[in-house]
């Protein structure tokens, strides 16, 4: 594989936007079972449970450009990841496409919009048919969609997996004869075969060895520059989304804290969260180090904390971040903070 | 000073399948000290968790030890009759596993698990195994450990299980923990607690702790020594500073340039070529061969573990004495 070393190209700030969240939600709600309502209208004390795994989220991603979405288990950052891609509908909110509503396309229309986004998960096993050969998995999409002609299929899918890095000869095997490298790059062979411009990676890279980490992520930096490719990248390691991303999201129990370039996130974080997030990153540099630890656990979506959900794991909570929900605001050119502490100082 | 706490010397573990001998562990060799962190590193199938598991005994059939010693404080752990090793395992030597439910029993409550565990080894009351398991989870940092006792496993969050197995791991106060990956499965905030107990425990009760993981990153911030292991060699040991700063092998060397924070934002990450060989299938002579910048014809021998700094060993014949990673 021959490496151009070129840096990406710089993301022309005002690019126009690919995919805008507006005042987005989702809840998940368990209703109660027969028994359930009986004995609540007998008096138990008995509620439907609601998870709100994104609570309210505003996010612009920009043609062109790589986000990186970070944060731990049960925050919220693959449900976001699904409704961007728009296999999930969100319960609130406007998710606009080009500058239109989802909800407003007709049939064609939603079913390009779907189309031009694709996703990559993070279990390269359990998203491949295991009754399917290679070649068809990568080639039933465009065929469907009548991007190749049935006779022209075969070229087509082994161009598709000679840009994921994978031999064409190996199209009649099945998943299970490959390693977790060689299945991520069927994944993404299998994206890319329908021409999107933007790919949702959920913890694409998480499940590989590091070696074959590097080979993934290098590819996906070489398939941006070759097909100018938008990516919202999803991953809990942030190290590697430092390495691959133009702007940076954090997010906390379904709410964004905190977004900004990622030199300047890295650099100057401004949220409490973002701050702790980064101390308790290991990195090779840092030897023998003590390890501190942000108190205490992430609290369950279930019941959150009132007002800021950080606020009981915050070294710097007063009495207003346990009433009031803290605004995204702008502290400086592109970096907007979700935090009390920048209206007090 | 006598025989250091546990010393692993010449370890070879094999699997003896149908389709061939799988050589998990071969010829590995590394010392741990009292009180001291020992980093061992690898990726997947390069033996480090069949490593773990023969020093417990834990090695079940297809595979068993076929050759080598597992010195535990002079004591030759692998040809000890299994009863002898059942008095010290989980007393003197203890495992914490990547996933908790491994060793929590999921129908049992925490503290029949605890006292169970006290009362194997030590002969004292129920009421006394209760209060030792009681103060065992205070020490790993679990808040109001009296009414945690009475939960189910599933009552507790990721994390919070894995400080029960460290719990259990430490009931004895053993002097050898073989921690294997405990905190992959953790999130970043959770780790780091994790790891400021690992450290606390070390330079408390003076044991020696084997450290395995995939991550440098971590073994970079805890451990005192690191060995790094490929296809059932440790192809690299010495001390952290050494082999993170100045690696001796091109297996190292790649594995350290494969992390991101090591390289240029948006420049490609330097990659090592080519994937794990199969166990089953392993070229002679070095096993990295294929993958290697510098590979030549003499690599076709298999290469000594030779000394080439003070301290820092390493299998292969043209190490990068020179360079100093960048």
């Amino acid at each position: 594989m021959s490496q151009t070393l070129t840096a990406p190209p710089a993301v022309a700030t005002l690019a126009e936007p690919i995919i805008e969240l507006r005042g987005v939600s989702k809840r998940f709600s368990k209703t109660l079972d027969f028994a359930g309502r009986i004995a609540q209208r007998l008096g138990a004390k008995l509620r439907d449970e609601v998870v709100h795994a994104v609570d309210g989220v505003d996010l612009t991603i920009r043609k062109g450009e790589v986000v990186g979405l970070v944060g731990e288990s049960g925050c919220g950052k693959s449900t976001l990841g699904r409704m961007v891609a728009g296999i999930m509908p969100p319960s609130d909110g406007t998710i606009l496409w080009r500058g239109r509503d989802l909800r407003s396309l007709n049939a064609a229309e939603a079913r390009n919009a779907k189309l031009r986004t694709q996703m990559i998960f993070q279990d390269p096993y359990a998203s491949l048919n295991p009754r399917l050969k290679v070649q068809e998995i990568v080639g039933e999409a465009p065929l469907f969609h009548g991007m190749a002609r049935r006779n022209e299929i075969e070229i087509y899918v082994d161009e598709q997996l000679r840009r994921a890095g994978l031999d064409p000869a190996l199209k009649r095997r099945y998943p299970h004869q490959f390693s977790g490298g060689q299945r991520q790059r069927i994944g993404i062979a299998r994206a890319l075969a329908v021409q999107p411009e933007f790919l949702v990676c959920d913890e694409a890279v998480a499940a590989l060895d590091v070696s074959i980490q590097a080979q993934i992520l290098n590819l996906f930096m070489k398939l941006r520059r070759e097909l100018d490719l938008t990516y919202l990248f999803i991953s809990h390691d942030l190290g590697v989304v430092e390495h691959l991303s133009d702007r940076v999201v954090i997010m906390y129990l379904g709410r964004v804290v905190e977004e900004a370039p990622a030199e300047e996130v890295f650099r100057h974080p401004n949220h409490p969260y973002t701050k702790a997030l980064l101390a308790e990153v290991p990195r090779i540099e840092a030897r023998k180090r003590a390890f501190a630890g942000v108190k205490g656990e992430i609290p369950s979506p279930l019941n959150p904390p009132s007002g800021c959900h950080f606020h009981p794991r915050c070294p710097f909570a007063f009495d207003r971040c346990r009433i009031e929900r803290p605004a995204l605001k702008q502290i400086a050119p592109g970096h907007r903070s979700a935090c009390h502490l920048n209206d007090a100082a | 000073m006598s025989a250091p706490t546990l010393e692993v010397r010449n370890l070879k573990t094999h699997f003896f399948t149908r389709a061939g001998v799988v050589k998990a562990v071969d010829d590995v060799s590394f010392t741990v000290e009292s009180g001291k962190v020992l980093g061992l590193v690898g990726e997947s199938g390069s033996g480090k968790t069949v490593t773990g598991f023969s020093i417990l005994g834990l090695v079940d059939a297809p595979g068993r030890i076929a050759g080598g010693q597992i010195l535990f404080k002079g004591r030759d752990l692998a040809t000890l009759p299994e009863a002898e090793m059942r008095g010290l395992r989980g007393n003197r030597i203890a495992m914490i596993f990547q996933d908790p439910m491994m060793t929590l029993n999921p129908v049992l409550r925490i503290d029949t698990q605890m006292i169970e565990t006290v009362q194997a080894h030590a002969k004292v009351s129920r009421e006394e195994a209760r209060q030792r398991s009681r103060d065992a989870l205070g020490q790993v940092g679990i808040p109001s450990p009296d009414e945690r006792l009475k939960a189910y496993p599933h009552q507790f969050s990721g994390g919070m299980r894995q400080r029960v197995a460290i719990a259990i791991a430490l009931l004895h106060k053993p002097d050898v923990i073989v921690a294997d990956e405990p905190t992959t499965a953790l999130d970043v905030t959770i780790q780091g607690q994790i790891l400021a107990e690992a450290q606390k425990l070390c330079a408390q009760f003076g044991t020696a702790l084997v450290w395995i993981t995939h991550d440098l990153s971590v073994v970079a911030g805890l451990a005192d020594d690191i060995a790094v292991m490929y296809a059932g060699k440790v192809v690299e040991s010495g001390p952290v500073t050494q082999v993170l700063d100045a690696p001796l092998h091109p297996y190292t060397l790649g594995l350290i340039g494969s992390v991101p924070s090591r390289n240029k934002r948006g420049e490609p990450l330097r990659q090592i070529p080519g994937m794990t060989p199969s166990l089953l299938n392993l070229p002679a002579g070095c096993a990295f061969r294929s993958r290697c910048p510098r590979a030549e014809p003499g690599c076709a021998e298999p290469p000594p573990m030779a000394e080439y700094r003070p301290g820092q060993h390493a299998r292969c014949i043209h190490p990068h004495q020179e360079a100093v990673a960048a």
